[in-house]
């Protein structure tokens, strides 16, 4: 795919949102990864940081009433689906602001109403469920695609071979986007997997199969738009691969001694952010000041996301029986 | 020598693998170099003694559960793990319906020597990575079920379970662990001890006293007892005098330890720290009911987490799970109306 036609056919405004999504999520995670080592944000969190091409590229892709479906790590898909940065904060503060209310916490940010579940933290978890999604689009006849993020890791859980299966025989309108970031927690890939790419599964399954550079915004969006305009069109689901890398721990302190320097060194020098600012400089898409004040922006908006997740109310006690069923009380 | 329980379980472990060839474990991100030995850092470092016996795997809960249910079939005796005790449930027919059963089906002619490793406990992660699921488990016949809330019981009864023929499920808890470093939680209560340097066992099946009492027993595991303990050190000074009873084993039930003791007391309280629905003060109430229902000078009381999943909100959990004071509550009010 060409950079330059790419970028001519998205346009500049669509491009700044891509830039600006990115953004917001690399300066979030930054953010809470400071507070959590200070010690003043509740729980645990997992980190996006390096991989925020994959998100905003799938999520680009996508119309407002399909859905995406995340895992443990789910604050830059939250983002790049355009869930406001303040629910998330109220969420990893457990506030009544948070987007599910205080009651999920980090690992399930998300909201139906916006085109995002509620992330599972069950690995391999959300593949079978956005199978599910999809066979409703499908029967119903409505013009949605239904979206899984997952892992190399989750490709070895048996719910990925049940969903991807069924998902191919019933040809439903679903996208399997495996971000493989080579580890699975510390387990390398390699020690995992006899197979170099997790794409190649899919003709297990007699579904399409795709891979695009997960650090290439530019590249992800072209693959998930292609794949998601076929499933639209009734011609069935792709698992579409993202090869990337976690440029922070797998969750809070972890200090990744299970990578090599090399490696490490090596993912950094492919950092997503540069690396499409340098690509909309260079097509005039958008100049250095631009840029500096989108950050300026962005950075303003996340201190104020933090402000308000602190500052908001926390939930009241009831809250705790409340939300279980739809037509019952919970019996104390 | 005073050891924490991930570092109590690590020696056992170290120690049952060294004295027999057939001991193995698997699980995942057990033994990376450079990693964490498992998600509390039972197994660190175990990997650089006995590398073809530390089984890293894939993100496979199935699998890791039937390579242990299959080589245990073949005489060996696997230890495995999952990082959270609520991926068990992603091995549910591994461990439910094959692990269980495949000796009974078999007529008495197999025998499962698996050790399962399940840590449990609401410690701020939602309700995915939070579940106590100990009655989900006294529910299932065929397996035995262990939950040591000190590094001594840890120890004593990580080696009974490698040596027993018969499956066992050791539930450990997040906040009791003692792990270090980068895994180290917050939140943490010690449950360390003095451990002798003797191959000692603790055997399955046998609870203790953990403290005497008069007035009430209460009676409860893993972290629940030690909030019980501080619970029972607030009443004395208020003249409420309780024993506390530590099943250590959750099935089979040491219950003539506890018959004793509810006899002496006429009063019993199970505090748990899963939803009350179901749970293990059920079983153990009725059981108490039904052997001496003549002693009981009060309702059979519960304390136990709500009946709903576990909420992520900090304000929330704190009144989710039964803090010491509110066990310390209950127990007023039963003194008070009994
Ligand atoms: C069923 C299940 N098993 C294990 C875990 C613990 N766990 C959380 S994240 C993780 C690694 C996931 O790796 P991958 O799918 O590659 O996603 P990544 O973290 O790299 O984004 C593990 C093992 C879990 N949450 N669920
Ligand atoms: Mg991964």
């Amino acid at each position: 795919m060409k950079h330059n036609e790419m970028m001519k056919s998205l346009g500049k405004e669509a491009l700044e949102g891509m830039l600006r999504r990115m953004l917001e999520i690399r300066q979030f995670e930054e953010k809470i990864r400071f507070l959590f080592l200070e010690g003043k944000m509740p729980g645990t969190v997992h980190q996006y940081i390096g991989m925020e091409a994959c998100a905003v590229g799938v999520c680009t892709a996508l119309e407002e009433d399909d859905v995406i479906a995340s895992t443990h790590r789910p604050h830059g898909h939250a983002i790049a689906r355009g869930i406001s940065m303040d629910s998330i904060m109220g969420e990893l503060y457990g506030k009544t602001t948070g987007c599910c209310g205080g009651k999920g916490g980090s690992m399930h940010v998300g909201d139906l109403s916006k085109g995002m579940l509620p992330a599972i933290a069950i690995v391999g978890g959300n593949l079978p469920i956005v199978m599910g999604m999809g066979l409703a689009f499908k029967i119903r006849k409505e013009p949605r695609v239904a979206v899984s993020f997952f892992g190399d890791g989750a490709s070895n859980e048996g719910a990925f071979h049940e969903a991807l299966n069924m998902a191919s025989v019933y040809g439903v309108p679903a996208l399997f986007v495996c971000e493989n970031n080579r580890y699975g927690a510390s387990t390398s890939v390699k020690r995992v997997m006899r197979i170099e790419h997790v794409a190649d599964r899919a003709a297990a399954y007699g579904m399409r199969g795709d891979r695009a550079d997960g650090m290439d915004v530019l590249d992800v969006y072209a693959h998930a738009r292609e794949a998601v305009s076929l499933a639209r069109k009734g011609e069935g689901p792709t698992l579409l691969e993202l090869e990337t890398f976690r440029l922070c721990g797998h969750s809070r302190r972890d200090p990744n001694n299970y990578m090599t320097q090399e490696e490490k060194e090596h993912w950094q020098k492919r950092d997503p952010i540069p690396f499409f600012e340098k690509l909309l400089r260079e097509g005039k898409y958008m100049t250095e000041k631009e840029i500096a004040d989108l950050k300026e922006a962005v950075e303003l908006s996340v201190v104020q996301a933090i402000e308000s997740g602190q500052q908001s109310p926390e939930p009241d006690p009831e809250v705790l029986f409340e939300g279980l069923y739809v037509n019952m009380e919970v019996p104390r | 020598m005073r050891l924490g329980i991930a570092e109590a379980l690590r020696k056992a472990i170290h120690g049952e693998m060294a004295n027999d060839e057939n001991v193995f474990c698997i699980g995942e991100d057990i033994g990376i170099p450079g990693g964490y030995g498992g998600a509390f850092t039972v197994t660190l470092g175990l990997e650089k003694d006995f590398r073809e016996r530390i089984i890293d795997t894939p993100i496979s809960e199935i699998g890791i559960f039937g390579a242990a249910c299959g080589a245990a079939l073949m005489g060996m005796r696997p230890i495995a793990d999952v990082q959270y005790g609520d991926f068990l449930l992603c091995a549910m027919d591994q461990v439910v319906d094959q692990i269980a059963k495949l000796r009974y089906m078999s007529g008495g002619k197999l025998k499962m020597p698996v050790v399962m490793r399940a840590p449990v406990g609401v410690t701020g992660r939602g309700a995915q990575h939070a579940q106590c699921l100990e009655p989900y488990f006294m529910s299932c016949p065929g397996i035995k079920i262990v939950a040591p809330a000190t590094a001594y019981d840890a120890m004593g009864l990580l080696r009974s379970a490698v040596r027993d023929d018969d499956p066992v499920l050791m539930f450990e808890h997040k906040l009791l662990y003692g792990s270090k470093g980068i895994r180290a939680e917050s939140g943490t209560v010690d449950a360390s001890s003095e451990i002798p340097e003797e191959d000692y066992t603790v055997p399955i099946g046998k609870g203790i006293v953990r403290r005497e009492g008069e007035d009430v027993t209460i009676i409860a595991s893993l972290l629940m007892m030690h909030f019980s303990l501080q619970a029972a050190e607030m009443l004395e000074g208020e003249g409420i005098s309780c024993e506390v009873i530590d099943p250590r084993t959750l099935w089979p039930l040491d219950l003539d330890l506890i018959l004793q003791s509810v006899r002496k007391t006429g009063r019993v309280m199970i505090v748990e720290e899963s939803p009350k629905q179901g749970g293990v003060g059920a079983e153990i109430g009725v059981q108490v009911c039904e052997h001496i229902p003549d002693y009981l000078l009060a309702p059979v009381t519960r304390v136990a987490a709500p009946n709903t999943p576990a909420p992520f909100s900090p304000a929330l959990e704190k009144l989710y799970v039964p803090q010491p004071e509110r066990i310390a509550d209950r127990v007023r009010a039963m003194m008070e109306e009994y």
